[in-house]
């Protein structure tokens, strides 16, 4: 007989542990899983309101709609409008929302409302291509000014960001020379900027921005600017110069060059109205995952019913884990060795007092009646099988009376295991009659004391959330039952056994 | 002191072969297979396997005074009867109390049906010639029959006790019951020190007799049968329960392939030294005769 080295098995150990910690870790940083129940996270419901006075005929509104705007995902989108025809119509560099109808008269209202969650990671595609810049011819005197404008900014920047900076620094009023005086006027100031960058070779564009307030109603898009800066685009806010997108700031419109087309309408605006929700960050978890890649390693696409019953099974290893610790570790006593656990799941479905309360009196009542059918020397099977029926009896019994008594806890006994109880009765009784009432007493407490340590370990709501929500984690209980299968130390019990030895040291 | 998580990993786990199981498990299969290496056992009277064989149970009873029915592969010793002697058509137990046949037959149905064995599967019931203690030793025990269990671990026999029925195991050698355990000497077969429910006494309750002077006949005889079951059944850790009968001798009861741990406590000392010390052996002997007497030199108190 050789002894096998144990390293193999403890790499193995640990290898499960760790793989069952890193993949939990990995799945709540990618998809957001919370490790703790209760958790909220915020999320702002925007709605777009479309006002337009429809000229008799048929109708085609298209709302340019987010696409991945910086510091924000998108969790669910939606329109009400009554009697449109609604679509997404995706198309390279920008997302648009569509009505038509055919029939519309008088002053129509559409609505379409999204909700972003806030994250800083996201962020949009890095461009395929560089985007061009389109050449602007100015008349004279306006192409003189530009020069010059240009040249000045140029001279004092070495960046496109820098240079940006300057451009707008020297746009401002306070510091405007007769050159910007020429070019600037109050309505062309976004696209006049747009248009300088463009012919200094830096590639810009013009973007709509929302202010993110909670409960704001009736709000305007604020226009910035974007240029792009050899790898990204880069948003400045036009007037201040300030590179970056605010926490508060929700790009609705990128790239795209109309916010709103409106055909057979006139008197087309736009305003958006939000309101900052808080949703429960589990239930975010369970709405991405299925667009997410990872979502088929969790149960959320599981049909309701099988996702309920997993939730169930999934906490069965807690409970062979405590079983496991309390006989190997502490060296409690039990009467079967998984009877326990399947006790404290019925206790799971009853609650404790009255699954205890109604566990004892069907046990304590099957112990009665198994004592006349052992005077009967009947055979093992069919003694065991009158005990299934007799169990039976009892627990239809124990229901109707309590539920005549007005006690609704009477109908929790249907959730405890026939089969399981009426072995128990049969166990206790063949040791009560072997060994003695105080055995009994002995691994029947010792039993119960163990269901009712797994049964506060598998109620914890934590421990349900992490069973079902992190699966992976059943590897680290697995590790750890392995490991405990080594264990050759003393058990705790057993430290009260031995003490008499120390007389002979 | 070797505790019970470190007795199943790496003992009983490590040194014990599954397929060896039935072997010990099976009264009847361990009998038959001891009996090739020279080890003795009771004498088989009758294997009772089918439930229409019990109808020959009374014929082959009819005729004799005392004999023991075991379920084969009974557990704890439960399920066994034992009748000492007959008066009229009643049987006198063990216990003095008397029972008819048609309560010996029922108990032989209920060994057949599996009550005893342990997972509750059809058994066989075995009837046994009843043992006759050897009176030196008999007289320290309230009834039943006082059994020596003897660990043998790869072979050489490592600690030993008596085990003694009292009052309060109900006239079984059982310790957790209350049976007395006497620890024995390996090298001698002298008493020791002895306990009763892990608490040390010096004199047993019910006969009162000073336990401390106990000493076993053929000791060296013993330790050799001993180790011999370790060739019958290959099994690295195992416990051998003998007997002393008073015409045969030492005579063979049972196996188990998972003795308790309790043996330490009869002895006050732990038995993970004296297994350490074989399993460091270089060169382990090869005859039981060498493993016996190995042991009596290595493992003796004095």
């Amino acid at each position: 007989m050789t002894t096998r080295s144990r390293l193999p098995f403890y790499i193995a150990v640990f290898l499960l542990i760790s793989a069952g910690i890193s993949l939990a870790v990995w799945r709540h940083v990618e998809l957001g899983i919370p490790w703790l129940t209760g958790e909220q996270r915020p999320v702002w419901m925007v709605e777009a309101r479309i006002d337009f006075d429809a000229v008799d005929g048929s109708v085609l509104a298209s709302l340019n709609i987010p696409e991945q705007p910086p510091g924000f995902r998108i969790l669910t989108e939606q329109a009400a409008s009554p009697g449109y025809g609604f679509s997404i119509i995706d198309t390279s560099g920008s997302r648009r929302a569509e009505w038509s109808k055919r029939e519309v008269s008088g002053p129509q209202t559409l609505y379409f409302k999204a909700q972003f969650i806030p994250d800083p990671d996201a962020g949009p595609e890095i461009p395929a291509r560089e985007p061009k810049t389109p050449r602007t011819f100015w008349e004279e005197p306006e192409a003189t000014a530009v020069q010059e404008i240009l040249s000045q900014a140029e001279a004092r920047s070495s960046t496109p960001e820098s240079m940006t900076r300057e451009l707008i620094r020297l746009m401002q009023p306070d510091s405007r020379t007769q050159n910007t005086t020429l070019l600037v006027s109050e309505e062309n100031y976004l696209d006049l900027l747009v248009d300088m960058l463009n012919h200094s070779g830096i590639a810009a564009r013009t973007a709509d921005g929302l202010r993110l307030e909670d409960a704001r109603r009736r709000q305007q898009l604020m226009p910035y600017l974007q240029i792009y800066n050899g790898k990204r685009w880069l948003t400045f806010n036009p007037k201040t110069a300030e590179q970056g997108v605010p926490e508060d700031l929700l790009l609705w419109r990128q790239g795209a060059a109309s916010l709103l087309d409106v055909v057979g309408g006139e008197n087309s605006e736009v305003s958006f109205s939000m309101l900052r929700q808080t949703v429960p960050a589990l239930q975010l978890a369970t709405m991405e995952s299925a667009a997410n890649g990872l979502g088929f390693l969790s149960f959320y696409e599981l049909p309701i019913e099988e996702q309920s019953m997993f939730r169930m099974l999934l906490l069965l290893p807690l409970g062979a884990l405590m079983v496991a610790f309390m006989r190997i570790v502490i060296g409690i006593r039990t009467s079967g060795t998984f009877m326990p656990v399947l006790i404290a799941v019925a206790f799971v479905q009853t609650t404790l007092v009255p699954g205890l309360i109604a566990f004892l009196s069907v046990v304590s009542i099957g112990l009665l009646m198994r004592g006349y059918l052992s005077s009967l020397n009947l055979l093992l099977v069919s003694r065991i099988s009158a005990l299934i029926i007799l169990v039976i009896f009892i627990t239809a019994g124990l229901s109707i009376i309590g539920y005549q008594m007005g006690f609704n806890t009477g109908m929790t006994v249907t959730f405890f295991p026939m089969v399981i109880i009426a072995w128990t009765i049969e166990r206790m009784s063949i040791l009560w009659e072997e060994e003695g009432a105080h055995e009994v007493m002995v691994q029947g407490a010792g039993s119960l004391f163990v269901a009712i340590c797994a049964y506060l370990l598998m109620s914890a709501p934590l421990a349900g959330h992490l069973t079902f929500n992190f699966p992976e984690l059943h590897l680290v209980i697995l590790g750890l039952i392995l490991l405990m299968g080594q264990y050759t130390g003393y058990k705790l019990s057993e430290l009260r056994r031995f003490t008499p030895m120390k007389a002979y040291d | 002191m070797l505790n019970m998580n470190r007795r199943n990993v790496d003992y009983i786990a490590r040194y014990n072969e599954r397929s060896s199981y039935p072997l010990v498990d099976n009264k009847l299969k361990t009998k038959l297979v001891v009996a090739e290496y020279g080890v003795k056992t009771p004498k088989l009277l009758q294997v009772v396997r089918q439930q229409h064989e019990i109808s020959h149970f009374r014929e082959m009873a009819e005729d004799l005074a005392g004999f023991a029915i075991k379920p084969a592969k009974g557990s704890g010793g439960k399920g066994i009867t034992v009748i000492t002697g007959r008066d009229g058509d009643e049987y006198i137990k063990a216990s003095g109390s008397r029972v008819d046949s048609p309560f010996l037959e029922r108990h032989l149905t209920n060994i057949l049906a599996g009550l005893y064995s342990l997972a509750g599967t059809p058994d066989v019931a075995i009837v046994e010639n009843l043992v006759e203690s050897a009176p030196s030793l008999a007289k320290y025990s309230h009834q039943g029959v006082p059994d020596i269990r003897i660990i043998v671990f790869q072979g050489y026999p490592v600690m030993a006790m008596l085990r003694l029925a009292t009052t309060a195991s109900d006239g079984k050698a059982n310790l957790h019951q209350g049976a007395v355990g006497v620890g024995l000497d390996i090298g001698s077969g002298q008493g020791l020190n002895a306990v009763q429910f892990n608490r040390p006494i010096t004199l047993h309750p019910d006969t009162g007799l000073a336990l401390e002077n106990i000493q076993i006949e053929a000791w060296d005889e013993m330790l050799e049968m001993a180790s011999r079951c370790y060739e019958a059944t290959g099994l690295g850790y195992m416990g051998v329960d003998l007997v002393v009968d008073a015409n045969e001798g030492p005579l063979l009861l049972e196996l188990n392939a998972r003795p308790g741990l309790a043996i330490q406590m009869a002895n006050g000392r732990g038995l993970l030294p004296r297994l350490r010390a074989i399993e460091a052996l270089k060169r382990p002997h090869f005859t039981p005769l060498e493993r016996s007497r190995f042991a009596m030199e290595t493992f003796a108190s004095n």
